[in-house]
């Protein structure tokens, strides 16, 4: 059986981490390369970069840096952050990049997805999906969860398989930063509506949560970013909590 | 020399990454028969569509230059699939090399999902390529269709099936999993593969 997935989460501004991070004997810690690089050691499964430059600048030294953690790291990773174009999903490939992920631009362009991935292969594609819950209904919203986009989360999900996407990352916007949790019902409902890989990610306070998500929310991997970061839990100690619960992890 | 097969079937970026990572400074990307034949190690990756992978072996020929190299020849992937006797994927015949078909997982069960992808552990280890490495060892897979167990199964993982992990005969081997993606335990089998 497959190992679940833990997923060390990295936000990149003009080429360096801006998270806080706890990691001591790390000389630079700003330094993506290197941050990624000792959570690989430890255990990590795979990383997922994400870039938030909004300047054109920012975004081409992403590329550079996506090329330096392709020649450094030995696991997978995933890119995103700016993503909408098959040229832009194909300057990562070329850089070096696993997957790429795509959310926003996903939403005002569908055919993206069936693009990318036609090209590259489904594997690379992991549609990321922020939703909300409105009334009694999940939403899919936009712009890291600013916009609404009138696309209800399940469904939005089925048709991002349909299209070709290797795998959907799910956020909660509505637990995202409490660290109270994850709805661990959505994720279960979307796990047995989809045949690709389900990702979770948004709200992970403890261990604890990170389990509950695995088993109760049958997800296939979690993400996360501020537990690691500030070196509350560090991925050993998740892994050998997750294995005494009885989850499969790679240890 | 090392000779990495160029025969325009996935990104060789990981691989030559994973390489230098152990400690390789020159590798020929080379699809000229002449290059091959003399090399010591042969390496084929893959990814994508098996039947795809096969036809761009036979346009350059080298679907009878592969099966008859005498170095260690290792197939990552595709590159293990296509050196089997054929692949459901396309209906494809294959190299021969290894006696077993790849064919699609189908799972019963609607949780087991396809593709079969991220880490999975390694069982029956038999072979030097696991040098090192223990029973158990987890490798990183993204694959929907198979090679089944056969008297060539070097090592063993399961995803609602048993299926071959890695396979080996004479001088070749293959590698279902990417260890160019498999942390400091592929980076081992990579090392082990070039001490042969």
């Amino acid at each position: 059986m497959v190992a679940k997935r833990i997923i060390p989460c990295l936000d990149v501004k003009d080429g360096r981490t801006v998270k806080g991070i706890n990691f001591l004997g790390l000389r630079e810690v700003g330094d993506a390369v290197e941050l990624g690089a000792r959570y690989a050691s430890q255990g990590a499964d795979e990383l997922v970069y994400l870039d938030i430059s909004a300047t054109v600048k920012g975004r081409k030294t992403f590329v550079g840096l996506v090329k330096a953690i392709s020649e450094r790291i030995d696991i997978p990773f995933t890119v995103g952050g700016g993503i909408s174009s098959l040229e832009d999903a194909g300057r990562m490939l070329e850089a070096g990049a696993d997957k790429i992920t795509v959310n926003s631009a996903a939403l005002r362009n569908p055919s993206l997805v069936d693009e990318i991935a036609s090209h590259f292969g489904s594997q690379f594609v992991v549609v990321a999906i922020d939703a909300r819950k409105s009334g009694d209904r999940w939403m899919a919203m936009s712009g890291g969860g600013r916009f609404a986009t009138g696309r209800e989360l399940f469904i939005w999900a089925s048709e991002v398989q349909e299209r070709g996407a290797g795998e959907i990352l799910f956020t909660s916007m509505d637990h995202d930063g409490t660290r109270q949790g994850y709805p661990c019902d959505v994720f279960s409902e979307l796990n047995s509506l989809l045949r690709i890989p389900v990702i979770a990610s948004g709200g992970a306070g403890s261990a604890e949560d990170i389990a509950a998500v695995l088993s109760e929310g049958k997800a296939d991997a979690a993400l996360a970013a501020s537990i690691f970061h500030y070196g509350e839990i560090t991925i050993p100690e998740l892994k050998h909590f997750l294995v005494s619960k009885g989850i499969k992890v790679r240890i | 020399m090392i000779a990495i097969v160029d025969y325009d079937a996935g990104n060789v970026r990981s691989l030559i990454n994973a390489l230098r990572r152990v400690g390789v400074s020159e590798w020929e990307l080379t699809s000229d028969p002449e290059l091959l034949m003399s090399a010591d190690r042969v390496l084929l990756p893959g990814v994508g569509d098996a039947s795809v992978a096969l036809a761009s072996l036979r346009f350059l020929g080298l679907d009878s230059v592969i099966p008859s190299l005498k170095c260690p020849v290792l197939g990552i992937c595709v590159g293990m699939q296509v050196m089997c006797r054929g692949s459901e994927e396309g209906d494809a015949v294959g190299l021969g090399i290894f006696d077993t078909d790849v064919v699609r997982f189908i799972p019963g069960d609607p949780s087991v999902k396809i593709p079969h992808m991220g880490w999975n552990s390694l069982t029956g280890l038999k072979s030097p390529l696991f040098d090192g490495l223990a029973e158990g060892t987890f490798m990183y897979f993204v694959h929907s269709y198979y090679a089944g167990i056969c008297d060539c199964t070097v090592a063993a993982s399961e995803h609602s099936v048993p299926f071959s992990a890695a396979l080996c005969k004479d001088n070749f081997f293959g590698t279902q999993f990417h260890p160019e993606k498999s942390g400091s335990d592929g980076a081992r089998l990579l090392h082990n593969f070039l001490s042969l």
